[in-house]
C-alpha cells in the first residue's frame, strides 16, 4: 500500500510525550538487538571463520579486533574492536534484561505504573553492572 | 478456535493466516539464547588464553561445537525474525519490502551455513 502525504491530523508521536524509563527500556531492545544481529553475529561468524580457517586467519582476527599489533590500520580498528566488544556485552545484557521483561508482561504482569517504570530502571541497571563485573572478569582475573 | 462464525473462524490467526507462530518463534528462540549465549560467554571468559592453540581446542570439543552450532541455528533465527520485523514496521514501498523480503530470506541462511561449515570443520580437523 503506497504511502501518500495527505493533511489529515497524526497521532501523537515520540516529540509529544513525556519520556519514561518504558520507552527508553522499549526502543533500546530494538537497537540493542540489532546491533546484535548485525555488529554481533558479523563478529562471531568472522570469529569462528577465523579459527576455521588457521592459525594464520585467527591471527589476522586477532590483530584487527583486539592486539593491533599488525600496525597500521589494525591500530584504529584494534581500539575500535575492543569499544566494540564492551558495546556488545553491554547490548546483550540489555537485550536479556528487556527480553525478561517482555516474558513477564507476556504472561499479562508489570503493567501498573510505577511496577513498570521500576523493572525497566532496573534493566539498565542490571545492563551496566553485569558488563562491569563481566569485563572486570575478564581483565583483572 | 472455530465455532463457524466468521471472527471464529479467523480469531488468532492474523493478517498472514499463521497465527502466533512467528511472536512464538521469537520467544522459543529466545530461551535458547538465554541458555546459549550465556554458555558462550562465560566459557570464553574462563579459557586460561584466547591464542589460536587454546581456542581452537575448546571449540573442537563435543559440548562447545555442540553450543556453537546450535548458536548458529538458533540466535540467527531469532535474530532474522527481529529483523523482519523492524523492516515490516518501517519499510512501506513496495520496492523496498521486495528488497527486504530478499535480504531477510536470504542472508540469515548464508550466515547458518557459513557459521555451521566453520564449526565443523574446527571440530573435524582439517586445517
Amino acid at each position: 500500500m503506497a504511502q501518500t502525504r495527505s493533511n489529515r491530523p497524526l497521532s501523537p508521536h515520540l516529540q509529544i510525550w513525556r519520556w519514561g524509563p518504558a520507552m527508553l527500556v522499549s526502543i533500546l531492545h530494538r537497537v540493542t538487538g540489532h546491533g546484535l544481529a548485525f555488529a554481533g553475529l558479523g563478529l562471531l561468524l568472522w570469529w569462528v571463520g577465523a579459527i576455521a580457517g588457521g592459525p594464520e586467519s585467527y591471527q589476522t582476527f586477532l590483530d584487527y579486533v583486539w592486539l593491533g599489533t599488525g600496525g597500521g590500520l589494525a591500530t584504529v580498528t584494534a581500539l575500535l574492536g575492543k569499544l566494540l566488544l564492551v558495546g556488545l556485552t553491554w547490548a546483550f545484557f540489555q537485550h536479556m534484561a528487556t527480553g525478561i521483561r517482555h516474558f513477564v508482561l507476556d504472561i499479562g504482569a508489570g503493567y501498573e505504573l510505577d511496577a513498570n517504570a521500576r523493572w525497566s530502571s532496573f534493566t539498565i541497571l542490571f545492563s551496566v553492572a553485569a558488563t562491569a563485573l563481566f569485563w572486570a572478569f575478564v581483565l583483572l582475573r | 478456535m472455530g465455532n463457524g462464525t466468521s471472527i471464529g473462524r479467523v480469531r488468532g490467526l492474523g493478517a498472514s493466516h499463521h497465527g502466533t507462530h512467528h511472536w512464538l518463534l521469537q520467544r522459543l528462540t529466545a530461551v535458547g539464547n538465554l541458555v546459549l549465549i550465556p554458555f558462550l560467554m562465560i566459557s570464553l571468559a574462563l579459557l586460561p588464553s584466547h591464542d589460536y592453540a587454546t581456542v581452537h581446542a575448546w571449540a573442537s570439543k563435543p559440548v562447545p561445537a555442540t553450543a556453537l552450532v546450535l548458536i548458529m541455528l538458533n540466535t540467527i533465527t531469532h535474530a532474522r525474525v527481529g529483523v523482519q520485523v523492524m523492516l515490516e514496521d518501517y519499510i512501506h514501498e513496495e520496492g523496498g519490502k521486495v528488497i527486504a523480503w530478499l535480504l531477510v530470506n536470504i542472508v540469515p541462511f548464508a550466515a547458518i551455513a557459513f557459521g555451521v561449515i566453520s564449526v565443523i570443520r574446527i571440530a573435524l580437523g582439517g586445517a
